[in-house]
């Protein structure tokens, strides 16, 4: 009996002390569990790839349109992923409104272990979390993997670091409100033409999940809006936007392709970028929520919540981090660009 | 059996066949030095020893394996 | 169902439990469904063949025993009736009969491993011979996966026929029971090769749950999973990466090669015994054992005796003893010797025989050219020391050097080289290469690269030497005790925490130094599908 503790003490503290941290590097790790630290009373929740963590920022929401949201968003979430968050999410909440970023469509098999990882090892155990590890894994991996995850990272004892240590029971907080902000800037140029595909049309996968998701917000009287964020590349085909102007028209949803709203958002891909079109920075994400704050308002009719005092008190802690934040990677760019 | 005790030291001067039992099993002889003690068994006795007679029973002293060479004879 | 996959440790802990739950007359018909069902997984369609092997295999040696009865018990009624001679002549023909039977059966199941192992070996040479006479025609290849373990499971159901023949065991009178022998799981994929006399036994007997029996067992397995996982799949990469490029791995890196192949083989193999026997004694059953540290061999000879011993001992007594004996062998030395001299005549017999089984140990091996050499390889150099042994006792007798630790440490090496040198073939498996890579050695002149870092070069960091070469000293000094008693004795004499430490701490070896899981190439035993 003794040495059983022992043994699953060991393992355990073993466990966590392998796992990555996702703190100083690719933090992109960190956000899908920071969701659950937080009161949950959202309007409007995200669900997507980097194209929602990187160019949407709640905060913006909520100081211009006093609207409370959150962003579930991972590095290549693949829309089974989406989904599967999405029920997760409703575990604990139901938001009037979901925005899903139609990028995701175009993966229609499970891609790389790695990003799988960084989606789905954040998230709560539940049937859902199962299941989208089902619908995720790569031939080369296995369900147990993710169940003992110290299995996975056992090699990782070569390459700890400190930070293994100091984050092994609790994680420095990263994101704001799944927004993961970045004020560099790396202009636009050059963007490449999208590569000719064989087939443009989304897989059966892909449109068999974006229907799961628009039936899944339709019982719970969801709004579900889709949108195609402004990023230049991964390139987004022509045939892409019409198959999603399609569905969008058939299963009356609303559809935002902000790629044609570069004049009305004030985009510039000369500053607005941190890596030369993939993703926004901080200022053009702040754009373009903008945008989407004025559509949440007059077409969903959410109201403005900044009367609420204890929301109120919440994000003002929020809001003072965000701008510690902003301060801080400012003054280091300044520091960058001088030397 | 004097006879064998020769074809014996022949092969091994250094080992005292008359009392050693375990050939075999100390691996004294190995699987060459028994295809040539049959060979001169053949030779010498004209009794043929057929492979599934190889067993270390048969072949662990020198004493069995004379009383081998008897039956054999008998049969014959 | 991999040996190092999960599915595998998930099936063994649930056999192991029902096992010892279940009533003990029905334990082997368990084992029997689960060898099955491990067989089944591997590939459906393989059992056809497994099966036809079993069903032959038991009629003929039934036959053959109802023969030998039938003799007998005639012989017994009519013994006042009949004359010396008559009966001679019955017992003969008897005999004639049980050898028909054997050599049907015999022929058949070795014509099924032939025809599916070497098949397309042939139409590779046909082909050859055809672009050599300048002919366009070449034949296509015959698309077949060798079933799983045909090579181990077709000679252990041939051992229990000649056996059953010989009449050292009696024939298996059900069906199901060989069956079992024939398929028994753990020895499926890479033997040993067992007898039926040895393990028929324990394989049908009732066994109770022994605590320590058990853990012996688990220990075992354990100890080979450090193997395969820590050692042999870790060095793994650098083997590859030696033998994939041979543009650029050259000279001093096929030394690196050879040696490092040499490390893993042994792992690997061992390793896979290992968590064979630490099963079937987790199962209360004895399989033999098949490595008695023949690293430590002092000679090519010694080495064969104590690498892979069940297959040495099956060629042995099966190919090596029938043909050296036999009558016209027999002949054939009288009349050399009358004719070429005494000392080649007595030769005759062992050059010849233990030529076809080193033969037949190359091609049992696998089906290409690379084996057949490696095996004549082998033979070339056993028969070579024979001849230097009066070489050797002289110098031996000059100086005084044997039985001092320096000379014995000189002969293990010795050893060690020689059948690494022999194994390039089996790396590279490819006859003229194998000789081009190895003329390197000698004209490359780059045995800078074992000190100047290029050996961080083939895809082994500085952990993995690091693990590795830890790894090599727990292999060296478990090696070493065992040659002084059981070291799973030792360990059960010591105090509970210090069992735990030595267990626990095996285990977490395993599991973080284990080249598992994703980026590691998991990599399947050796010895599978020869």
């Amino acid at each position: 009996m003794g040495t059983a503790v022992i043994v699953l003490a060991s393992l355990y503290l073993l466990q966590r002390l392998l796992m990555p941290k996702y703190a100083a590097d690719v933090v992109e790790g960190a956000l899908i569990a920071e969701y659950y630290g937080e009161e949950k009373d959202h309007d409007v929740v995200f669900i997507g790839d980097c194209e929602v963590y990187e160019n949407f920022s709640p905060a913006v929401l909520w100081q211009d349109y006093g609207i409370n949201s959150y962003i579930r968003g991972s590095a290549q979430q693949l829309i089974w992923q989406s989904y599967y968050l999405l029920k997760d999410t409703l575990r604990y909440e139901k938001p009037q409104v979901v925005i899903f970023n139609v990028l995701a469509m175009q993966y229609n098999e499970p891609q790389r272990e790695a990003y799988n990882r960084m989606t789905l090892e954040g998230m709560r155990w539940s049937r859902d979390k199962a299941d989208a590890i089902r619908a995720s894994m790569t031939e080369e991996e296995h369900f147990l993997d993710y169940v003992f995850p110290l299995l996975r990272y056992h090699s990782r004892w070569s390459e700890l670091g400190a930070e293994d240590v100091e984050y092994m029971f609790h994680s420095p907080q990263i994101s704001h409100n799944g927004y993961y902000m970045r004020v560099d800037v790396k202009p636009a140029e050059n963007v490449p033409e999208g590569r000719i595909l064989a087939d443009y049309r989304f897989g059966e996968n892909a449109w068999a999940y974006l229907d799961r998701i628009t039936a899944l917000c339709r019982e719970n009287d969801i709004r579900l809006i889709l949108v195609k964020a402004p990023s230049l590349y991964p390139y987004w085909y022509d045939q892409w936007e019409e198959q999603i102007e399609g569905y969008a028209a058939e299963n009356d949803l609303l559809y935002i392709n902000f790629l044609e709203l570069v004049e009305e958002t004030g985009l510039d891909f000369t500053t607005d970028t941190y890596d030369a079109g993939l993703h926004l920075n901080l200022s053009g994400a702040e754009k373009i929520t903008g945008y989407l704050g004025e559509v949440l308002r007059q077409e969903a009719g959410l109201k403005d919540r900044r009367a609420e005092e204890h929301l109120a008190r919440v994000w003002d802690g929020k809001i003072e981090a965000y701008e510690q934040e902003k301060e801080r990677q400012y003054a280091n760019t300044a520091l960058d660009d001088s030397k | 059996m004097e006879d064998l005790l020769e074809i014996l030291r022949d092969l091994h001067p250094e080992v005292d066949f008359e009392t050693c039992d375990t050939l075999i099993d100390d691996k004294i002889l190995d699987s060459f030095d028994i295809v040539s003690i049959i060979a001169e068994i053949n030779d010498c006795f004209d009794v043929t020893i057929t492979a599934e007679k190889i067993t270390p029973q048969n072949f662990n002293s020198a004493e069995a394996l004379y009383a081998l060479i008897q039956e054999l004879e008998d049969e014959e | 169902m991999l040996f190092t996959s999960y599915a595998f440790l998930g099936f063994m802990a649930i056999l192991f439990l029902l096992y010892y739950l279940i009533p003990g007359r029905f334990q082997w018909e368990l084992l029997l469904a689960a060898s099955y069902l491990f067989y089944f997984i591997a590939g459906p369609s393989w059992l056809l063949y497994i099966l036809a092997t079993t069903v032959t295999t038991y009629y003929a040696a039934r036959r053959i025993e109802k023969t030998g009865q039938q003799q007998k018990a005639y012989i017994k009624v009519h013994r006042e009736q009949l004359s010396k001679e008559e009966k001679k002549a019955y017992k003969d023909k008897m005999k004639t009969r049980q050898w028909r039977w054997l050599l049907a059966c015999l022929f058949l199941n070795l014509g099924i491993l032939a025809v599916v192992k070497y098949t397309n070996f042939a139409i590779s040479n046909v082909n050859g011979l055809l672009r050599a006479v300048g002919s366009a025609r070449q034949f296509g290849f015959w698309d077949i996966a060798l079933p799983m373990g045909i090579s181990f499971y077709t000679f252990q159901a041939l051992g229990y026929l000649i056996d059953v023949y010989r009449g050292t065991v009696e024939a298996e009178k059900n069906l199901f029971k060989l069956a079992l022998f024939v398929s028994f799981f753990p020895q499926l994929i890479q033997g040993p090769i067992s007898r039926f006399g040895d393990l028929a036994q324990s394989l049908y007997a009732e066994h109770v749950f022994d605590a320590e029996k058990f853990c012996y067992g688990l220990e075992r397995i354990l100890w080979g999973y450090f193997k395969k996982l820590v050692i042999a799949d870790r060095i793994l990469t650098g083997v590859n990466a030696i033998i994939r490029d041979t543009g650029t791995y050259r000279g001093a890196y096929v030394f690196v090669g050879m040696m490092f192949y040499a490390l893993e083989l042994y792992a690997d193999f061992t390793g896979g015994i290992d968590i064979t026997i630490g099963i079937a004694q987790a199962l209360g059953i004895g399989v033999k054992e098949n490595f008695r540290r023949p690293y430590f061999s002092k000679s090519v000879k010694e080495y064969w005796r104590r690498w892979h011993i069940t297959m040495g001992t099956w060629f042995t007594d099966y190919i090596f003893y029938p043909i050296s004996v036999c009558k016209p062998m027999l002949k054939l030395s009288k009349l050399a010797r009358a004719r070429l001299g005494e000392n080649i005549g007595k030769r005759i017999p062992i050059y010849l025989s233990s030529f076809a089984v080193w033969l037949a140990t190359g091609i049992w091996h696998g089906a290409s050219w690379n084996f057949v050499v490696w095996g004549l390889g082998n033979w070339v150099v056993l028969m070579a020391s024979q001849e230097l042994e009066p070489l050797y006792a002289r110098l031996h007798g000059r100086f005084d050097v044997q039985g001092r630790g320096w000379y014995k440490l000189f002969q293990v090496l010795r050893t060690i080289l020689v059948m690494s040198c022999l194994r390039t073939f089996d790396c590279y498996r490819d006859v003229p290469l194998t000789f081009r890579m190895f003329g390197t050695l000698f004209t490359e002149h780059n045995w800078h690269i074992l000190w100047d870092g290029s050996l961080m070069g083939i895809g082994l960091s500085a952990v993995d030497y690091g693990v590795l070469l830890a790894g090599l000293v727990l292999l060296v000094a478990v090696s070493l005790l065992q040659r002084s008693g059981s070291v799973r004795d030792r360990i059960a004499a010591k105090p509970y925490p210090v069992r735990f430490l030595l267990w626990y701490g095996l285990f977490l070896a395993v599991l973080l130094a284990g080249a598992y899981g994703i980026g590691y190439d998991a990599s399947q035993f050796i010895y599978n599908q020869f």
